[in-house]
């Protein structure tokens, strides 16, 4: 049976263009600092786990075999996880399941991505066959749902102003817009109709790290443990007639398995706050409903209210989320480890208050790879 | 850390030939292992739990290959799975740890690759450190020559002993449906050839071959249930070294050692599916592992008889799962191998019933 499994340490870089660290430099930095919060150096991991998006965004090929000693993996397990942006979360989960099988009590979880040493945009426009790249796939679906919902226009600008005013409080984060405001948003240059130049994510650098332990480990370490309660995965076809990419279905399955697995009956009610991969700002809105958290069409109405502020009613990337920092191989393991974070009250100037049970989310490919986990201050959460 | 594993065990494995040249796409080469298993089985797309595959981008030169691949696997409606950029062999891992927790018991495994779109000797070249390596242009060949020299200098092999490997592998090959070489030249012959990475002759080097792999894995019970003669996973792990090979001592492989010893790799095997990529890598492999002339080394022929990238370490599981499922061996060894000179291996025991 599997057994409990908690986050004891956590490590970021910052998210900024990095042209002074290697990959090598880029990774041991996250790694250190989640070692240290943990309590331990490399000689105490028992496993690692290294994801990250496609090898050809910078260029190398199987890069744990040239991360191996950086991470301090020579004479261990290293794996290596890539399943699309939601590569972050999946990579988490791998490292949970690891510790839950009983094979393994230390589990370091790796991922980065170093835009700067890569052409991105064209890894994700197919290549040399040319394509829309993310954008362009995504814009169209949000047409869709402003359609669909009726939302007024100047959601997606409400969303990208919390979110970047919510990065001016986090130090990891890439962009720190002193000035962001609705209107600033707006008079940005249009991208991807609907989608304006501040209503998309940065091309960040950057990794983070997770230590994963098991229970007798978590109990002993110096910091509040943050409980794995439940993980879930779930993939669809990118494309086939019939399929509502607004609302794919994976999505759906994938919240109602980790509900379901977690014992959450009512997740707007019992999850305090929510980390969720919004690369693009309409995707709040959007995920808000794929997630459970509101009808359909009415997650727009959540943004507006302000309950997704801060200090609203269920806080959403409180850290500046996707939308402020994008290394995107890492961005899914940032979400999971910023609702750990939360509820390790370790989330400094952007710590919900009272958070006790947290939301990691990320998806990836057309919107058809989905990776969640809930964490909780408890090993039993009060809900329950 | 506990022992207490789960009993998980490979039901049902299937693999395509090793192509030299696949017209196809690498979905369909997918669809044929799982339809094949599910056939073999009589279980359907919806009775597997999860779903663990292993393939690398760069083969085919699309940086998101493979999320074509699911088109093989079926993903309406949506499925519980996952992606290793490794070897299926370490999708196989990924798989059997997932299944410890108890709460499901199918699991389907493939490893998959394509690598006659591209020129896998550059490719791979990509695998080196990118600022000191990788600019280069140092390729697995040419580091597994500077290996198979280090044996020779250590007077732990000679030309003779990888030519030796090389007519035995494909000896065996000759009687393997799915191997791409059909040559049956002696050892003295090889010897008579050039050298392509001194002291390895290009028959030292596996051939690359397109291709795919796969298998499904269940716990308990219902394994019983669907296969006469389960062969039952007593272990699986992996370990890496340094990827620098100036650390290491590239005549011996301590990751491949110490997998073993994790695994309970001790005692008889009856067979051996090694993932010999260069010839001489089965020479230190036998020493790593210790294995006797009581154990049987690569009756398939091995990598050497054909190498579908990607899904060659999950084909040595396969071959070895074979053999206990027909009767032939009660105890094997899998070997799967990542990265230049033998950088990172993973050891799977497999055991049938009594």
């Amino acid at each position: 049976m599997a057994r409990p499994c908690a986050v004891i340490g956590t490590g970021q870089t910052d998210y900024r263009k990095k042209l002074d660290l290697t990959l090598d430099g880029l990774v041991r930095w996250a790694a250190i600092e989640a070692l240290e919060d943990a309590g331990m150096t490399f000689a105490d991991v028992d496993a690692i786990v290294i994801g990250k998006a496609p090898d050809a965004l910078e260029g190398v090929v199987m890069p744990e075999l040239s991360l191996a000693d950086g991470l301090g993996a020579v004479g261990k397990p290293i794996h290596r996880v890539h399943t699309a942006g939601s590569v972050g979360a999946a990579t988490a989960i791998t490292g949970a399941t690891m510790v839950e099988s009983g094979r393994y009590d230390r589990v370091l979880v790796v991922c980065y991505e170093k835009q700067s040493e890569g052409n991105a945009t064209w890894a994700l426009s197919g290549g040399k066959s040319g394509g829309q790249g993310a954008g362009g796939t995504f814009a169209p679906w949000i047409r869709s749902y402003i359609e669909r919902s009726g939302a007024p226009e100047d959601i997606g600008w409400k969303v990208a102003v919390k979110d970047r005013q919510n990065a001016l409080r986090n130090p990891h984060a890439h962009l720190r817009i002193k000035d962001i405001s609705i209107e600033k948003v707006r008079d940005s240059p249009m991208l991807w109709d609907p989608l304006h130049f501040l209503e998309s994510c940065p091309s960040s650098d950057g990794a983070a790290a997770i230590v994963l332990a098991s229970e007798d480990v978590a109990r002993k370490s110096p910091g509040k443990p943050a409980w794995v309660i439940a993980h879930a995965k779930r993939t669809e076809f990118g494309q086939f007639p019939g399929r509502d990419a607004v609302r794919p279905q994976a999505g759906v399955d994938c919240s109602a398995a980790l509900y379901k697995e977690a014992g959450i009956t009512d997740p707007r009610g019992q999850i305090d706050c929510a980390e969720i991969y919004v690369p693009f700002s309409w995707y709040e809105p959007m995920w808000l409903e794929g997630l459970l958290l509101t009808p359909i069409n009415e997650g727009w109405h959540m943004t507006d209210n302000g309950d997704t502020e801060i200090t609203g009613s269920f806080p959403v990337n409180a850290s500046g989320g996707v939308l402020s920092s994008n290394p995107i191989g890492a961005s899914g393991l940032i979400r999971c480890l910023e609702a750990a974070n939360q509820v390790r009250e370790r989330a400094g100037d952007y710590q919900v208050d009272g958070a006790r049970v947290a939301l990691g989310h990320a998806y990836g490919g057309a919107a058809q790879y989905f990776a969640m986990w809930i964490v909780s201050s408890d090993l039993q959460p009060a809900y329950r | 850390m506990t022992d207490h594993s789960r009993d998980v065990a490979i039901v049902a494995v299937s693999q395509t030939p090793a192509y030299e040249a696949f017209a196809g796409p690498e979905p369909v080469l997918i669809m044929r292992c799982v339809n094949d298993l599910l056939a073999r089985t009589g279980l359907e797309r919806h009775d597997i739990d999860f779903t663990l595959a292993g393939s690398c981008d760069y083969l085919s030169g699309a940086p998101f290959a493979f999320v074509m691949n699911i088109d093989g696997v079926g993903a309406w409606p949506p499925v519980y799975e996952s992606h290793v950029e490794m070897d299926g062999a370490w999708a196989l891992f990924e798989a059997w740890i997932r299944l410890q927790l108890g709460d499901i018991d199918v699991a389907l495994v493939i490893g998959s690759g394509r690598s006659s779109p591209g020129n896998n000797r550059e490719i791979f070249a990509l695998q080196g450190d990118p600022y000191l390596t990788a600019p280069l242009g140092l390729d697995p060949a040419s580091l597994a020559g500077i290996q198979a020299r280090a044996l020779l200098d250590a007077d732990l092999a000679t030309e003779a002993d990888f030519a030796a490997v090389v007519e035995r592998s494909w000896k065996a090959a000759a009687d393997n449906p799915n191997a791409m070489v059909r040559r049956s030249d002696s050892a003295d012959q090889l010897l008579d050839q050039p050298y392509y990475a001194a002291p390895l002759r290009a028959h030292d080097v596996a051939p690359v071959a397109d291709g795919a792999a796969a298998l499904l894995m269940v716990a308990g019970d219902r394994a019983r249930e669907l296969c006469e003669r389960p062969a039952w996973i007593q272990g699986i792990e992996h370990r890496i070294e340094s990827h620098h090979p100036g650390f290491r001592d590239l005549t011996d492989s301590p990751s491949t050692r110490s997998a073993a010893e994790k695994v309970g790799g001790g005692g008889t095997f009856d067979v051996a599916e090694l993932m010999v990529a260069h010839s001489h890598e089965e020479i230190i492999l036998r020493r790593a592992l210790g294995l006797g002339d009581d154990t049987v080394v690569n009756p398939s022929g091995g990598p050497l008889g054909g190498h579908p990238v990607m899904a060659t370490g999950l084909v040595r599981v396969i071959e070895v799962a074979s053999r206990i499922a027909d009767g032939s061996a009660q105890r094997g060894l899998a070997h799967a191998s990542s990265g230049a000179c033998l950088q990172q291996n993973l050891i799977c025991v497999l055991q049938g019933d009594d």
